[in-house]
């Protein structure tokens, strides 16, 4: 390559000795700036080194003389954002629940505020969204509730759980285990069945929907009703909508009566500041299925932290 | 430089210095022109942020803004939001095919009389024929000691460049927030400290690109010498030595000597002189010229005095070079311009152009964006129904608040409803109030019969309700449990 080197003539400077197909590269010296912009780069290089975190060492790296680190910065940061948050948190804090609806801007930071909360408390059971997990963890999106879809309900189900052994106030109910303990017998347990299909329009009257209309009144309607219709301060299921949390079918429900799961939800009051519950509620509360009304709370809510048992 | 006997190269220096530039003071009807272009592209500079312009109570009154913060972009009579960005798309491609347009017909006409780094060069150096007087007091004072002369001439000269550079940061930062405001607040330490961030770093820029890197700039850094040679062919004009009529160089006294052996050039190197980058013409084209035709003025001046026609030095096609060489007349400059070429450029151009205005002013100033949520897809209700929710973006484009209905359409037995209702109240539509020049964020709850089909499209629809009727809508999907579930 060296010995096709020449000189060009239109510009007089010597070509580099490279060739492609006649085009040739001219060896222009570089500027003389782009030297000193290059040792200054390296000078700036060499301060940052001292200033900022930079060789690796064994376990860490070297600090540096300023003390930075993306922690600190993180922190500093986060700091910030608890700042900025704090007048919103304190209105939320001071505004009673139920009054919250009526002031839009504080309700949707509060949803906003419940949707991260509900992202790292609650979608492990419940789902993204909500959606709840068929024949697991209930929807709390539809517009069937078991203790209640008003804010004040949903607010006590989440600080209080559903049967928390623990916890006095917790809301707690028990479905008995009628094939389990032998209080129904199998044939009898199918026949109830039967009778929960028709009030819930799913088969057609029959003769064993006749027999298990006895049944369930004499077993079942102490907590559903005679109707089926459901009881809320008892958290017993209504039977005769389109909802199922553990299944509708005949299979799911004889699953059911014959050894219920009466499922566990943890309770948050302890863990969770009251305006994080409050704004869960919110959250809660707005993904469909609120109810406007009140539903009449059997234990007092204001009894909160005293009452779980424990000193 | 090697010397031309070293044939290797071997003792090339890696690294050259700059070379002085001092370009002479000279007049003529390009110095005129590049004098009103520079005129007008300051002007505009300086002056746009300050142009005021009504758009009522719910927007800025800046004529041209780029408001960062709220995400708007205001030009005169247009708003541009973020999502209508292509219209800036389209403007970056006119501006592109513009650039092919000029440099196609009159060559590297951006370089010599447009670009912002010709501009403030040019004025960094009338302000050293000011403060240091012309080219040879210039060189005098650049080889001399550092006398009390020159050091106070360089404080005074950079204290004027300082100054330039920071009127011309100072007025960048105008165009992203109104002006006298921003004015008022940088003057009282209360501007956002990005603005005076900008300010110091294009003060530095413009002190360092316009001050002293100068030339350096388009040979050593920027693209579009580079790139131009595939925009140019044989029938672009640039500015040409015509070597056929000048050469064998010689003065008037030789020339008078011995009529008939020399060309038209005298090598009175005044070409050279008023280069303001410093390259010699009579070389070629190259990549220094920036086609600023300074050196046709300089060179008809001393054909006039001479008594010799204009032109040894004039803006020429390589094919009417071809021409003239032979003995032919080139072609009339109208000729040149008005080709296949750079006629469909222009086209093309205008066809854009004519485009973007035809669909701004087409645009509808409420727009509808509709997304499904996708968790859950759809949600069994007690009553058998099965609804869905969908998030709503309403964007209200106009400077006024307004009233908008919200419908559906291909749903049977649809009923909706915003967290603001219930499913007890809900209807065929929903009325919504929208604040002016802004988006609102609404969920929107659909519930209808539970049978139907699994997927089905079907229309959310919005409109106006205060006498402009025009809307928007989205087709989107409304999702059933499959059967069996």
């Amino acid at each position: 390559m060296v010995d096709r080197k020449r000189i060009d003539e239109a510009t007089g400077t010597s070509t580099v000795g490279h060739e492609w197909d006649g085009i040739e590269e001219l060896d222009t010296p570089m500027p003389r700036w782009w030297l000193w912009t290059f040792y200054a780069s390296i000078v700036w290089a060499a301060g940052y080194v001292v200033l900022y975190p930079a060789w690796p060492m064994l376990n860490s790296a070297t600090q540096g003389v300023l003390g930075w680190s993306s922690r600190s910065d993180l922190e500093r940061e986060m700091q910030a954002h608890a700042e900025r948050r704090a007048p919103i948190t304190n209105a939320i804090a001071a505004t009673p629940l139920t009054d919250l609806p009526a002031k839009p801007e504080l309700m949707q930071a509060a949803v906003q505020g419940g949707a991260a909360a509900f992202r790292v408390h609650c979608v492990q059971c419940h789902g993204a969204g909500g959606a709840g997990v068929k024949k697991l963890y209930p929807s709390l999106t539809d517009d069937d509730w078991l203790w209640g879809g008003d804010l004040a309900s949903i607010e006590y189900t989440i600080a209080h759980g559903i049967r928390n052994p623990d916890h006095k106030a917790t809301r707690v109910s028990q479905m008995p285990a009628f094939g389990r303990d032998g209080i129904l017998d199998a044939a009898q347990i199918a026949d109830v069945v039967s009778h929960v299909r028709v009030i819930s329009g799913q088969e057609k009257p029959s003769a064993a929907a006749a027999r298990g209309e006895a049944l369930f009144q004499a077993n079942c309607a102490v907590c559903h009703g005679a109707t089926g219709a459901g009881d809320r301060t008892v958290g017993a299921p209504k039977l005769t909508d389109a909802v199922w949390l553990y299944g509708g079918d005949r299979d799911s429900l004889t699953a059911t009566i014959v050894q219920p799961r009466n499922g566990v939800m943890p309770r948050w009051g302890h863990r969770l500041d009251p305006v994080t519950v409050k704004m869960l509620a919110t959250y809660v509360y707005s993904l469909g299925g609120g109810e406007k009304v009140s539903a009449p709370t059997l234990a007092p809510i204001s009894e909160g932290q005293g009452a779980d048992g424990q000193p | 430089m090697a010397s031309p006997d070293d044939l290797t190269g071997e003792n090339a220096p890696l690294y050259a210095a700059r070379k002085g530039v001092y370009p002479k003071r000279v007049d003529g009807p390009f110095r005129r022109f590049k004098w009103a272009i520079m005129g007008i592209t300051l002007a505009i500079y300086y002056g746009t942020p300050w142009i005021r312009w009504d758009r009522g109570l719910y927007a800025p009154d800046q004529a041209v803004l780029v408001d960062l913060a709220n995400r708007r972009f205001y030009m005169f009579q247009i708003e541009i939001w973020p999502h209508e960005f292509y219209y800036v798309a389209g403007l970056l491609i006119m501006a592109g095919i513009g650039l092919f347009l000029v440099t196609s017909a009159v060559g590297r006409a951006w370089c010599g009389y447009a670009c912002p780094q010709t501009v403030w060069t040019d004025l960094f150096q009338h302000v050293d024929r000011l403060v240091d007087g012309d080219r040879n007091a210039q060189i005098r004072l650049a080889n001399g000691p550092w006398t009390f002369e020159k050091i106070s001439k360089r404080a005074i000269k950079y204290l004027i460049y300082l100054t330039i550079a920071f009127w011309t940061g100072g007025a960048w930062i105008m165009y992203f927030a109104d002006a006298p405001t921003l004015t008022v607040e940088f003057w009282t330490g209360q501007a956002a400290p990005i603005a005076y961030a900008t300010v110091a770093v294009l003060t530095a820029t413009t002190f360092i690109l316009g001050g002293f890197m100068r030339e350096q700039v388009c040979i050593y850094m920027c693209p579009w010498p580079r790139i131009q040679t595939a925009m140019m062919d044989e029938k672009s004009l640039l500015v040409t030595y015509k070597d056929w009529r000048g050469e064998p160089r010689g003065s008037v006294k030789k020339a008078e000597a011995h009529p008939g052996a020399f060309g038209d050039c005298i090598d009175c190197n005044q070409c050279v002189a008023v280069c303001p980058t410093g390259i010699d013409i009579r070389e070629g084209p190259q990549i220094g010229c920036i086609t600023c035709a300074l050196c046709i003025d300089a060179c008809d001046g001393v054909m006039k005095q001479v008594g010799r026609p204009r032109g040894l030095i004039d803006y020429c096609t390589l094919d009417d070079a071809a021409t003239e060489k032979a003995g032919g007349v080139g072609k009339p400059v109208m000729k040149t311009l008005l080709r296949p070429r750079t006629l469909i450029y222009f086209g093309i151009w205008s066809a854009i152009g004519a485009a973007m205005l035809f669909s701004l002013g087409q645009r509808t100033r409420l727009d509808l964006a509709v997304q499904h949520e996708r968790s859950p897809l759809y949600v069994q209700l007690s009553d058998g129904h099965i609804r869905n929710n969908y998030t709503l973006k309403l964007r209200n484009m106009e400077t006024r608040p307004r009233r908008v209905a919200v419908t559906v359409d291909g749903l049977k037995g649809a009923a909706l409803w915003t967290e603001a209702g219930s499913r007890e109240t809900a209807g065929q539509r929903v009325e919504i109030m929208l604040s002016p020049d802004s988006v609102t964020r609404l969920k929107l709850f659909i519930a209808a019969p539970g049978d139907g089909p699994a997927r089905q499209d079907f229309t959310i629809a919005t409109r106006g309700l205060d006498g402009d009727p025009r809307g928007d809508s989205d087709i989107i999907q409304f999702d059933r449990p499959e059967a069996g579930q």
